[in-house]
C-alpha cells in the first residue's frame, strides 16, 4: 500500500513539474511533507540541501531520498520510477509528433501562462523554509522568537548569491561551516 | 546500410556511459546537462546536428518532468530507439540514485550527530537563500516580458499557494487551463 502511495505521488512529482530542476520542490513538499507526512519540514529542508549538493534531478534525488526512508529499496525503486513514467510516456509521444507539428503555438501558450504560476510556487516553497528557520512556522508567537543566528546566515547568503554572484554549492559549503563555527560557539 | 548487431550493441554501450559519465559529474540541473550532452553527442560523437539538438532541448524543457531525463529520453530514441531511450534513462539516473542512496544511509546514522546537525542547520539558511534567489531571478523575467495576464498569473498563483495553501496541482491545472484560454482568444482576434 505504500509502495503504491510513494509510487503514486511521485507519478504526480513527475507530470506536474514543468519547467525542469526547482519547479519540483512545490511539489515535493507538498506531497511529501504536507499530505502523507513522509517527511518533517525539517527534513524536507535537509532534502533539499543534499539534492542541490548532489548532481541530478532535484524530483529523482527526492524519490530516493523519501522512497529509502519510507520503504527501503523497493520503495526508493517505485518513487524513481513514479517520477520518470510521466516523462518516458509523455516526451516519447511527443518525439514522435514533433516532426510533423514543429510550430506548437498551443503549446506555447500553455507554458507562457505556467511560467508565472511555477515561479510564485517556487517562491512561495522558499519563503515556507524561510520561516521554517527563522522561527520555527508560519507566524512568530513573538519576537524573542526569532532566531538570529539562522537569519542573519540567510542575509548574508542571499547577498553573496545576488550581489556577489557566488556559486550555489560554495554559498551552501559556507553555511554549513557558518553553522558549525556559530553552533560550536553557542551562539546558534 | 544495415548496422550489424555488434555496433548496434557498442552504439548502446556508449550511450549508456556517455550519460553516466555527464549524469555523474553535473551539478546545477537540467541546463547543464544539455550542454555536455551537446558536446558529446552532436560535437565529439556527430550522432545528432546541432538544430536537433537545439529542438530537443526545447522539447525537453517544456515537457513535464526533469529537464535531464526528457533530454535523455530525446536522444536515446534518436540515437538507438527504445532501446537507446532505457539506456540512455537508466545511465542518466542510476549516479543520482547512487550517490543518494549511500548519502541516506550516512543521513540515517549521522543526522543525531552534533556536528553534523549543526552544518546541516547552517546550510538550511543557504539553501532558502537558493531557492529564493532563483525564484527572484525567475520572477524579474516575468516582470521584464510586461505582460500584464502573466504578472497576474504570477499574482494570483502566489496567494492561492502561499496564504490560501491551495494544492499546487490544482493551481497548475488552472495556469495550464488559463494559457489555452488565452491562446485560442489570441487567435480569435487574429482571424476576426
Amino acid at each position: 500500500m505504500t509502495l503504491l502511495q510513494l509510487f503514486l505521488s511521485f507519478v504526480q512529482i513527475g507530470l506536474f513539474s514543468v519547467g525542469g530542476g526547482y519547479a519540483a520542490i512545490p511539489l515535493i513538499q507538498e506531497q511529501t511533507v504536507a499530505l502523507h507526512g513522509w517527511l518533517t519540514a525539517d527534513e524536507f529542508m535537509n532534502l533539499a540541501i543534499i539534492a542541490e549538493m548532489t548532481p541530478g534531478p532535484i524530483a529523482v534525488n527526492g524519490a530516493t531520498f523519501v522512497g529509502l526512508k519510507v520503504a527501503g529499496l523497493p520503495g526508493a525503486l517505485a518513487a524513481t520510477l513514479g517520477c520518470i513514467l510521466p516523462s518516458l510516456v509523455i516526451v516519447s509521444l511527443l518525439s514522435l509528433l514533433y516532426r510533423r507539428c514543429r510550430e506548437m503555438p498551443l503549446l506555447q501558450g500553455v507554458l507562457g501562462a505556467l511560467r508565472p504560476a511555477v515561479v510564485a510556487l517556487i517562491a512561495s516553497a522558499g519563503l515556507n523554509m524561510l520561516l521554517q528557520l527563522a522561527w520555527g512556522g508560519r507566524m512568530p508567537a513573538s519576537p524573542g522568537d526569532i532566531r538570529f543566528a539562522a537569519t542573519g546566515l540567510f542575509v548574508a547568503a542571499f547577498c553573496a548569491l545576488r550581489k556577489l554572484k557566488w556559486s550555489p554549492v560554495l554559498v551552501m559549503a559556507l553555511c554549513g561551516a557558518a553553522g558549525l563555527c556559530l553552533g560550536l560557539l553557542g551562539l546558534a | 546500410m544495415k548496422e550489424s548487431r555488434a555496433a548496434f550493441r557498442g552504439r548502446l554501450w556508449q550511450l549508456f556511459f556517455g550519460m553516466l559519465s555527464i549524469s555523474a559529474v553535473t551539478f546545477g540541473g537540467g541546463f547543464v546537462i544539455v550542454t555536455l550532452m551537446k558536446r558529446k553527442f552532436v560535437d565529439e560523437k556527430h550522432w545528432i546536428t546541432e538544430q536537433e539538438m537545439l529542438d530537443m532541448t526545447a522539447l525537453a524543457q517544456s515537457s513535464p518532468g526533469a529537464i535531464a531525463v526528457n533530454a535523455a529520453i530525446l536522444v536515446g530514441w534518436k540515437v538507438a530507439g527504445l532501446a537507446g531511450m532505457l539506456v540512455a534513462v537508466l545511465g542518466t539516473i542510476l549516479p543520482p540514485m547512487a550517490i543518494l542512496a549511500a548519502i541516506s544511509l550516512g543521513y540515517q546514522a549521522f543526522a543525531g550527530n552534533r556536528y553534523v546537525s549543526l552544518a546541516l542547520r547552517g546550510m538550511q539558511s543557504g539553501v532558502a537563500a537558493v531557492i529564493l534567489d532563483v525564484s527572484l531571478s525567475l520572477g524579474q523575467h516575468v516582470m521584464k516580458d510586461g505582460q500584464k495576464t502573466h504578472l497576474f498569473i504570477m499574482a494570483a498563483a502566489f496567494i492561492a499557494t502561499f496564504f490560501l495553501r491551495v494544492n499546487v496541482i490544482w493551481i497548475i491545472l488552472c495556469a495550464a487551463a488559463a494559457g489555452i484560454a488565452l491562446t485560442l482568444r489570441r487567435k480569435g482576434d487574429w482571424t476576426a
